[in-house]
């Protein structure tokens, strides 16, 4: 999703924040991790953790799983290899999820963005309960003028993505994730705003099914006034 | 019980079928979930306490050598046996040999999970004895012949015109309609039994170490009847189960019934020290506590795992979790289901025939925030997917497909460089290219079959990130 990453520097940068993007970048290792086969994950965690160790400055990721997954499962991917263990240690204090950063270190919770719509919100799984992040997007989405945000039932539970659980258990999945769209449906809301993509996709992925018109975008284009918050793809 | 962990699937895909059956796990998230988490908003310093349970149970799994001594000491002091128990099948011994030497007629049975795990009524009917269970949830599925649905309510995949129908079979007398009329009807079935049994065996939701007391939290009252009645009583624990003080206790009930009903207290705390002393009136004869293995030294001994052993099954992470309330209790195959049951299961029963649990999470971490005891059960899910892909002691317990792990392989690959990750990309825009349709699939080979079977699945984008943003950096230079 491209378009996320686009309106994340577009953000920063209205903030005066000048951005780099180490161009070699691949994957934190969560996928591998998550299925089990930590022998693949931890290579590519090491390799993430080598060019990020290489920048300087705070991280960004507007996605609160790949947080996650540095902050606190690098602890479990590299028991038993100290050396990589005390860096990931050291690189997770530079790393922040999105609206983390914008509330927590730059204190800014009101972006004086203008939206005409409606939109209602479903609270990700691993920034709710992983990262304890819940106040700074709500504060974040609440300070947007004009946004009519409308409440939905059980925003706090699962869409049924969970990474190659969405594939292995299928069906299950499916099931967790027509509860999250009737819940998204019933509130009359055109557009549904998430902070993390993997949720984003799946979301999306079953209201395209379904044959509804609620778009699902991501919170950083929620919050770039250059956004055009067309459907994320 | 024997184990059916591997036709998790299977068991799932017809309990997503049933109507009924979806429709009762609504009562999970709107009754228990919902009465859980306004027990705790209600409750002063509820983190602290979740802690402070935490603190206990890490100290006691800890020392559990040196507690379950002082509990085995404790109890012999006060006039009781203690048995312990390698597994299942040695319990059972243990007390068919207690009522054939008493010859025993009738067994009543107070709720108990660890009798499931030895799967004692069965045994038990097999040598002639009666066994009828007294948890009003127990007995309905006894009358059923099923197993229990969940840990705390047995029988909440019933619904109150099946509950009518079995008590109706089994008493002879008129069908009832209304709840009070049902529960009435069951009553005075089981007051009858009651009075003939002649030993009882319960569970025990928690063993005080200092005091040899082991400790019942009921709602019915049939806890107390079941302890006091009969001639016998024998208790049944798993060896994690105990606590070393009675002030300990104070702090384990404020947040396992809170955390189980959402009550502040439950209607009845039975603590019991043994049989019935020289001076007191009524009481059993004997008792004896079994104190059960059954595979609890492999969580003991796995530092990874050990965590497991702290849990005081409330049942809070089967409410909280959204998987259990789409499979049910039944998929998971063993005695203890959700969440929790998808750490001890598989390590039960091995990973081989159990890997199957902890696969069947999204690991969104509803049960490790209900969890009262603060168990990280998203991070032993995750440390068990690892023993069944790569890392189990065991490499017969390793479950991996051959094609699962070239997957990796190949995955790491591709990670491993910026141009073969985009070089990947660039395939799979050119594969899916000719199926996309505004930038969507709807349809897509294995594994991506398994997404795209439900829900569309977006095809690569016509730029990554990475391209763009040089893109935009290049042209804001050349400006």
């Amino acid at each position: 999703m491209p378009k996320v990453g686009m309106s994340v520097v577009n953000i920063l940068e209205s903030r005066g924040i000048e951005v780099h993007f180490p161009p070699d970048q691949t994957c934190c290792g969560q996928p591998a991790f998550n299925s089990g086969f930590r022998n693949d994950a931890r290579p590519v965690a090491s390799r993430f953790l080598d060019i990020f160790e290489a920048t300087e400055g705070p991280i960004i990721c507007p996605s609160g799983s790949c947080v996650a997954m540095v902050r606190n499962f690098y602890a479990d991917l590299f028991r038993g290899h100290p050396d990589d263990l005390a860096r990931a240690q050291n690189l997770s204090s530079r790393i922040f999820e999105f609206t983390e950063f914008l509330v927590d270190v730059l204190g800014i919770d009101d972006l004086d963005v203008s939206r005409d719509t409606d939109a209602t919100y479903h609270r990700c799984c691993h920034l709710l309960r992983e990262l304890h992040v819940d106040e700074q997007p709500t504060s974040l989405l609440n300070n947007v003028n004009g946004l009519d945000i409308k409440p939905m039932e059980r925003d706090e539970v699962c869409c049924g993505f969970g990474g190659t659980f969405s594939i292995k258990m299928s069906e299950v999945s499916t099931a967790m994730l027509d509860e999250k769209l009737d819940n998204v449906q019933a509130t009359g809301a055109s557009t549904l705003v998430a902070g993390d993509t993997g949720c984003i996709m799946h979301m999306q992925g079953g209201l395209r099914r379904r044959g509804s018109d609620v778009k699902v975008v991501h919170i950083a284009e929620m919050l770039d006034a250059k956004s055009d918050l067309r459907r994320c793809n | 019980m024997e184990p059916t962990t591997k036709t998790f699937n299977t068991a799932a895909s017809r309990a997503l079928a049933d109507v009924r059956l979806q429709q009762a796990h609504e009562v999970v998230y709107n009754g228990f979930h919902r009465a859980r988490i306004a027990a705790a908003a209600d409750t002063d310093e509820w983190e602290a306490q979740r802690t402070l349970g935490k603190a206990i149970k890490d100290h006691t799994i800890a020392n559990l050598d040196y507690y379950l001594e002082m509990l085995a000491d404790n109890v012999e002091k006060n006039g009781g046996n203690v048995y312990f128990a390698s597994d299942g099948e040695d319990a059972n011994s243990y007390v068919r040999k207690l009522a054939a030497q008493n010859d025993v007629q009738t067994v009543i049975k107070s709720k108990s999970m660890v009798s499931e795990e030895m799967g004692l009524n069965h045994v038990l009917e097999t040598d002639g004895i009666e066994v009828v269970e007294t948890d009003l949830g127990e007995y309905i599925i006894q009358l059923a012949g099923e197993s229990p649905y969940h840990i705390i309510a047995p029988a909440i995949h019933k619904t109150k015109e099946q509950v009518a129908d079995l008590l109706a079979e089994e008493s002879n007398t008129a069908r009832q309609e209304t709840a009070e009329q049902l529960t009435r009807q069951a009553r005075e079935m089981l007051r009858e039994v009651f009075q003939r049994a002649d030993m009882s065996v319960t569970g025990a939701n928690f063993a005080v170490a200092e005091t040899g007391s082991i400790v019942l939290v009921t709602n019915e009252g049939n806890g107390r009847m079941a302890t006091s009645m009969p001639r016998i009583h024998v208790a049944a624990m798993g060896m994690e189960k105990l606590i070393p003080s009675v002030a300990d206790l104070s702090a384990m009930l404020r947040i396992l019934i809170r955390s189980a009903t959402g009550q502040r207290i439950s209607c009845y705390v039975t603590m019991v020290n043994g049989p019935r002393a020289h001076d007191e009136e009524d009481g059993p004869e004997e008792f004896h506590l079994i104190i059960m293995n059954n595979g609890r030294d492999r969580l003991l001994r796995d530092e990874s795992l050990r965590e497991a052993l702290n849990c005081i099954r409330c049942g809070a992470c089967m409410n909280a979790c959204p998987v259990y309330r789409k499979v049910g209790g039944h998929s998971y195959g063993w005695v203890y289901p959700g969440p929790i049951g998808s750490i001890v299961s598989p390590v039960f029963t091995g990973l081989k025939e159990g890997h199957k649990l902890p696969a069947a999470s999204s690991l969104c971490g509803a049960c490790h925030e209900a969890c009262p005891v603060k168990i990280n059960i998203p991070r032993m899910l995750l440390e068990l997917r690892s023993q069944t892909a790569q890392g189990d002691p065991d490499p017969a317990q390793r479950a991996s497909g051959f094609g699962e792990r070239m997957t990796w392989k190949a995955w790491r690959q591709g990670m491993m460089s910026r141009r073969r990750f985009d070089a990947g990309s660039t395939v799979g825009k050119i594969v899916t290219s000719p199926l996309k349709r505004d930038g969507w699939l709807t349809k897509a080979p294995p594994p991506v079959s398994g997404w795209t079977a439900s829900r569309d699945f977006p095809a690569p984008a016509p730029k990554s990130f990475g391209k763009l943003f040089a893109e935009r950096t290049k042209a804001v230079k050349d400006d």
